[in-house]
């Protein structure tokens, strides 16, 4: 108990450290974790409603946000770490907000975002009782390596699950791991309505593992499936005919059709863990309330206009993207640089397509490598008005040169996290890494 | 939309440029599905478009495994895969080897990045011990490793400064007479001790590098083409001047960060 204590203090200390020097998230959690090695293991023991792992490539940040939101819907108390810090050493970081010198959390549930390697490392300290697996999509590959791999890491992760998971119907990587999940754990499904399963290979990679196709898994009541009723409108169907029910129709504030997986995600998952206690209409207020997470589609108001700044962090997510924005042309500035948190490989730029950007063009490209993203534009024949690798200047021109209309900025993410402190200085915007909520 | 589909489309052949072409030029791009990850599709994007803006006709073929191997071919391109895309071509290969290596010896140019280098040359060693036959077109054997050789690379070859990115785990050895594509300036490149990268025998080069390697070194992507546009035509390369400010700039911005 000392040492947690210790632990709580130490971290709490470095914690307002790192605000003071306004630099990362993770620092406090490394400090509270070396203090006391069993810190996250001690802290979460006894939630009475489990501890739930959000992983895989695309839509942690939002999913996990959304299935906070209909868990605390339903009346939970529910503990998060909504900065979008996914690792270990971010849980441990959000945490000591809120846990008291004991380090007993006053919560009834943990919804965890992990990546697909730091999910399996908190896994060895902490069993999960459930985990929301959502794809396994090119991301990062200098950091994983190869997606074979990262769908070996997820297929880990659902073996050390105690109670249940639920899998992408339609993600041949994640579906294929239903077989793998231990005894008595009970495996449920999410995945789009037969209406839309065209849609499907723009979100997707090729599984090229096996000769043969998935096995198709037929939806029962309990498996959540997406039918869109139009660009922005939806409900989720439990079974094929809805014989579990439904929730919506409903819009959400974030756009596109990730983001209705991603509710269908969640949904699913929120039912798995409220049993007879989930409430259809309950869930999809609050998935109406969600707003997007800072780089997700969230837009910010500057002189009167707004500004768009969508995180882009892999192909599959850059060309989503582009498809969920790209029906209705405005300025754009795109900005790539190559830290770690980036991927330091830009080689994926090339298994995009940009020509949904031709018509109007790109103003401003920038980043470190700016040069890089403007060749890549100049190979799909989309103008680019200017090159400006500093991103400070680039906003600025950006800024100015469309000052009378809509804007957005595709960005990577220290590129993103960048512009944001720069426009939280001149522009009166919440802080970096805490939540507009 | 998939890879593929991208290609196709990149390629495809403007037919009212038949009668001003300067000739046709038929680029192989093997196992577009199992090995191009780390956007070496490029590659193909690259060549098909400068092929173009040096007056040429591009048409591209997607070779498949199990697919007729095209009957004409004037520059092939391959990519790095994963462990299950290799063992997917494996016996594509096998089937269409022969043509490859008449292919090379008949001065075909030919860029095999990654996963296909490795299978372009003579063995992979497995971690385990296992050895894996490649085609043995170019001089060099793979040691499977434990540890990943990542991160960006610059080199000296005869085109010039290369940038580009390395991700592999293979350790690559040349053979006595073998020729590197390049020097490291910058990176790890074959084995990260000879400070060679990649290999190359007449026109066939392997290497490491994605980027995609071939965008940011226009030197290299016309050296392909033009010997590509000889065999085609019969007659001397006859290039057009291109606007490749972009691409200079972000070739000097990384070499000025990464060597100087």
């Amino acid at each position: 108990m000392l040492r947690t204590t210790t632990a709580v203090l130490a971290g709490r200390a470095a914690r307002l450290a790192t605000r003071l020097r306004g630099s990362g998230s993770a620092l406090p959690g490394l400090v509270a974790e070396r203090v006391d090695p069993r810190f996250l293991a001690r802290t979460l023991a006894h939630l009475p409603h489990g501890i739930v792992v959000v992983s895989g490539t695309n839509g942690k940040t939002t999913t996990t946000k959304m299935l906070a939101a209909l868990l605390r819907a339903h009346g939970l108390r529910v503990f998060s770490n909504p900065t979008g810090s996914n690792f270990t050493r971010g849980v441990i970081s959000s945490m000591l907000r809120e846990v008291p010198l004991s380090g007993r959390l006053s919560a009834d549930v943990a919804v965890l975002e992990l990546d697909e390697a730091h999910a399996l490392r908190f896994a060895a300290t902490v069993r999960p009782t459930h985990a929301l697996l959502l794809n396994v999509a090119r991301d990062q590959l200098d950091r994983f390596a190869e997606i074979d791999h990262t769908a070996a890491l997820l297929a880990r992760l659902a073996e050390q699950v105690t109670t249940g998971v639920v899998l992408n119907l339609d993600d041949p990587f994640v579906s294929r791991i239903g077989a793998e999940a231990g005894d008595g754990v009970e495996v449920r499904y999410f995945g789009v309505d037969a209406s839309i399963a065209d849609r499907l290979p723009e979100l997707q990679e090729q599984d090229v593992r096996f000769a043969e196709a998935a096995p198709p898994v037929a939806p029962r009541a309990t498996d959540g499936l997406l039918k869109p009723h139009d660009e922005r409108s939806f409900e989720v169907r439990f079974g094929a005919e809805a014989e579990g029910g439904r929730v919506g129709p409903l819009e959400l504030q974030q756009r596109g059709l990730a983001a209705m997986i991603n509710a269908t995600a969640a949904a699913t998952t929120a039912r798995m863990l409220l049993g007879d206690r989930f409430d259809a209409g309950c869930a999809a207020q609050a998935l109406r309330e969600v707003r997007p997470p800072f780089g997700r589609g969230e837009v910010v108001m500057v002189d009167g206009e707004p500004l768009e700044l969508v995180l882009v962090k892999n192909p599959a997510g850059f060309t989503v993207a582009l498809g969920t924005y790209g029906s209705t042309p405005v300025a754009t500035m795109i900005a790539v640089n190559d830290n770690y948190a980036d991927g330091r490989d830009v080689s994926w730029l090339y298994d995009v397509s940009f020509e949904s950007l031709r018509e109007r063009g790109v103003a401003l490209t920038s980043g470190v490598r700016a040069y890089d993203i403007a060749l890549r534009l100049q190979y799909d024949d989309v103008p680019v008005g200017a090159v400006e690798p500093d991103l400070a200047r680039a906003l600025a021109r950006f800024l100015e040169e469309h000052p009378a209309e809509p804007r957005r900025v595709f960005c990577t993410y220290t590129a993103m996290m960048s512009l944001r402190r720069d426009l939280a200085a001149r522009y009166d915007l919440p802080g970096i890494g805490e939540e507009a909520s | 939309m998939t890879q593929t589909e991208l290609a196709s489309q990149t390629a495809a052949a403007l037919p009212d440029d038949a009668g001003r072409s300067k000739g046709t030029i038929h680029v192989v791009h093997l196992y577009p599905r199992e090995m191009s990850i780390y956007g070496d599709l490029g590659n193909t994007r690259c060549l098909t478009a400068r092929i173009r803006r040096h007056g040429y006709t591009p048409v591209l073929h997607q070779h498949h495994p199990g697919a007729p191997f095209p009957e004409v071919a004037h520059l092939l391109v391959g990519g790095g895969g994963q462990d299950s895309g290799q063992a997917r071509v494996e016996d594509d290969l096998a089937l269409v080897a022969d043509r490859l290596r008449s292919l090379a010896a008949d001065g075909v140019p030919m860029l095999m990045i990654c996963g296909m280098y490795q299978l372009f040359g003579n063995a992979f060693i497995t971690v385990a011990g296992q050895r894996l036959p490649g085609l043995g077109i170019l001089d060099v054997t793979t040691q499977g490793n434990a540890k990943r050789m990542v991160g960006p690379v610059v080199l000296r070859t005869d085109v010039g400064e290369v940038v580009g990115y390395e991700n592999h785990s293979g350790s690559t050895t040349l053979g006595a007479g073998q020729s590197p594509f390049g020097t490291v300036l910058s990176g790890i490149g074959n084995n990260g001790t000879d400070g060679t990268e990649g290999a190359r025998s007449g026109n066939v080069i392997g290497s490491y590098l994605h980027g995609p390697v071939l965008p940011a070194n226009p030197a290299l992507a016309d050296s392909l083409i033009g010997i590509a546009a000889e065999q085609a035509t019969g007659r001397p390369f006859e290039p057009e001047p291109q606007d490749d400010a972009f691409a200079d700039e972000a070739r000097t911005r990384q070499v000025r960060r990464l060597v100087r």
